[in-house]
């Protein structure tokens, strides 16, 4: 479904993602894993080109998003065509980022209404359905400011969900969240992967990983280390010294 | 004292009509002074570098040069550019251009206080730029300086007296014609700087509770 294809990041000359392939299918959880600074949040960043790659190409279904060809010759997408893409691909953030001036309900139906262009009743129908998903049906009219960290990222979820994406990106969703608010938010994610919806997640939740992922990517200084199934990356056997070190040190600032 | 009240009915007819040119003066220079300053304030974002630079070119204008001098040089220099305009509308162009410089400045800021990831956000809806600044990222930023407009209409009400050197007759002009012909200086400029404090009032007011809303809805907004 998912292709990304020698892709390449660079920032002001430092290079953060080296020539990375990776490619997700239809119904994956990929969850992507690594150190701070190891580049996988700017990859994820990508695959909706709120970072625009450096190099390389990004494929949904098999047509570039990042590319247009005329002539023969590649030319880049406005940032008005790119646009288009970014409502097949949704996107959950680690700040919330709810539109503060809009309630719960105009923030799930801003995209819908306003990009999709759907009927104002059809989006609000959606909607409470959403909310009802999130478990947050009662909240529709309240302000994001309201809301705790935990109910504000469900909303997210909700507001990503509304624009029928094709996939999901989640780009560490429970880091800015107190301990207690992250099992919330990690059930509904849970749930959506049992529904079958393509996710990219980048999390520091080894045990969300361990369980939902079915694929681990773990990225250090802009490479993909390895790309395996949890049963394998999680297991003594796995041999491989940056990610037995990476490991070892959540396990010592969880006790 | 009876002398004082019959003086004050003789001068009000015609200050009052001066009143209303002040007010006419100071609700259409607001109004043009928004637009343009809106315009110049996406200007001073855009990555267009000559719009930019335009942008900053004027900015630079209104704030180094005196009030005065643009009101005078519209009323009597334009006219060498072919471009005759009466007392009035050099008055209003003035003003606007004047004010218009300081609220792309106040409107650029509030912009760029609103929290990038709103523009991440929508992007991730899928608008595009221009679709993301009107719905989401202009009604926050508009919001945020609501009170630093009421200001500038308060320091502009005031800026619009200086209209009366190019001889627009509002409220100051009049106050001036009075002075000249009757010498009763103490009384005819104390009643327009009762006028101007009258003007002002409300909206000092409003600003007094767009502040205070603005600090609750901050302090609400960093509980979490």
């Amino acid at each position: 479904m998912l292709q990304l294809a020698s892709i390449k990041k660079s920032f002001s000359g430092k290079e953060v993602i080296k020539e990375v392939d990776l490619s997700v299918n239809k119904g994956e959880v990929v969850v992507i894993i690594g150190p701070s600074g190891s580049g996988k949040s700017t990859l994820l960043r990508m695959i909706n080109a709120l970072e625009y790659p450096s190099g390389g190409d990004i494929l949904l279904e098999g047509n570039s998003i990042l590319f247009k060809e005329s002539k023969g010759k590649k030319h880049p997408y406005s940032e008005k065509e790119l646009s288009r893409f970014r409502t097949e691909i949704g996107m959950v953030f680690q700040g919330f980022h709810l539109f503060a001036h809009k309630t719960v309900l105009e923030n799930i139906i801003e995209g819908p209404i306003h990009v999709r262009k759907m009927k104002k009743e059809a989006a609000i129908e959606e909607a409470k359905v959403l909310l009802e998903k999130v478990g947050l049906s009662d909240k529709q009219d309240a302000y994001p400011h309201s809301l705790s960290g935990g109910q504000q990222q469900r909303i997210a979820i909700a507001r990503a969900l509304a624009m029928k994406p094709k996939m999901l990106l989640f780009d560490e969703p429970t880091s800015a969240l107190d301990p207690e608010l992250v099992g919330e938010v990690l059930v509904v994610m849970k749930n959506l992967a049992l529904e079958g919806m393509t996710m990219v997640v980048v999390t520091h939740e080894m045990g969300f990983a361990r369980e939902v992922g079915d694929r681990i990517v773990f990225i250090d200084q802009g490479v993909i280390v390895q790309d395996a199934p949890p049963q394998h990356f999680f297991h003594s056997s796995n041999k491989n010294e940056r990610i037995h070190k990476f490991l070892n040190t959540l396990t010592r600032n969880a006790v | 004292m009876n002398a004082i009240w019959e003086n004050i009915v003789d001068f009000m007819p015609s200050l009052l009509q001066g009143t209303v040119i002040t007010i006419e003066l100071t609700i259409l220079s607001l109004i043009l002074s928004l637009i343009l300053g809106l315009i110049v304030a996406l200007g001073r974002l855009s990555k267009n570098k000559v719009i930019n630079r335009i942008c900053s070119i004027y900015i630079s204008i209104v704030r180094g040069t005196p009030l005065l001098v643009q009101m005078m040089y519209v009323y009597f220099v334009f006219p060498s550019f072919g471009i005759t305009l009466t007392a009035f509308q050099s008055a209003i162009i003035a003003l606007s251009f004047n004010e218009g410089g300081y609220l792309a400045e106040t409107f650029r800021a509030g912009i760029k206080a609103v929290p990038t990831g709103q523009m991440e956000a929508a992007k991730a809806v899928g608008m595009d730029y221009s679709k993301a600044m009107q719905r989401i990222i202009l009604p926050q930023a508009f919001s945020n300086v609501l009170p630093a407009i009421g200001n500038s209409a308060i320091i502009l009400i005031k800026n619009s007296s200086l209209a009366a050197v190019i001889t627009v007759t509002e409220v100051m002009h009049q106050g001036n014609l009075l002075a000249a012909s009757t010498y009763q200086n103490m009384l005819i400029f104390t009643l327009v700087a009762i006028i101007y404090w009258i003007l002002h009032y409300p909206l000092a007011i409003a600003v007094n509770y767009l502040e205070k809303r603005g600090g609750k809805r901050n302090v609400t907004a960093s509980q979490h």
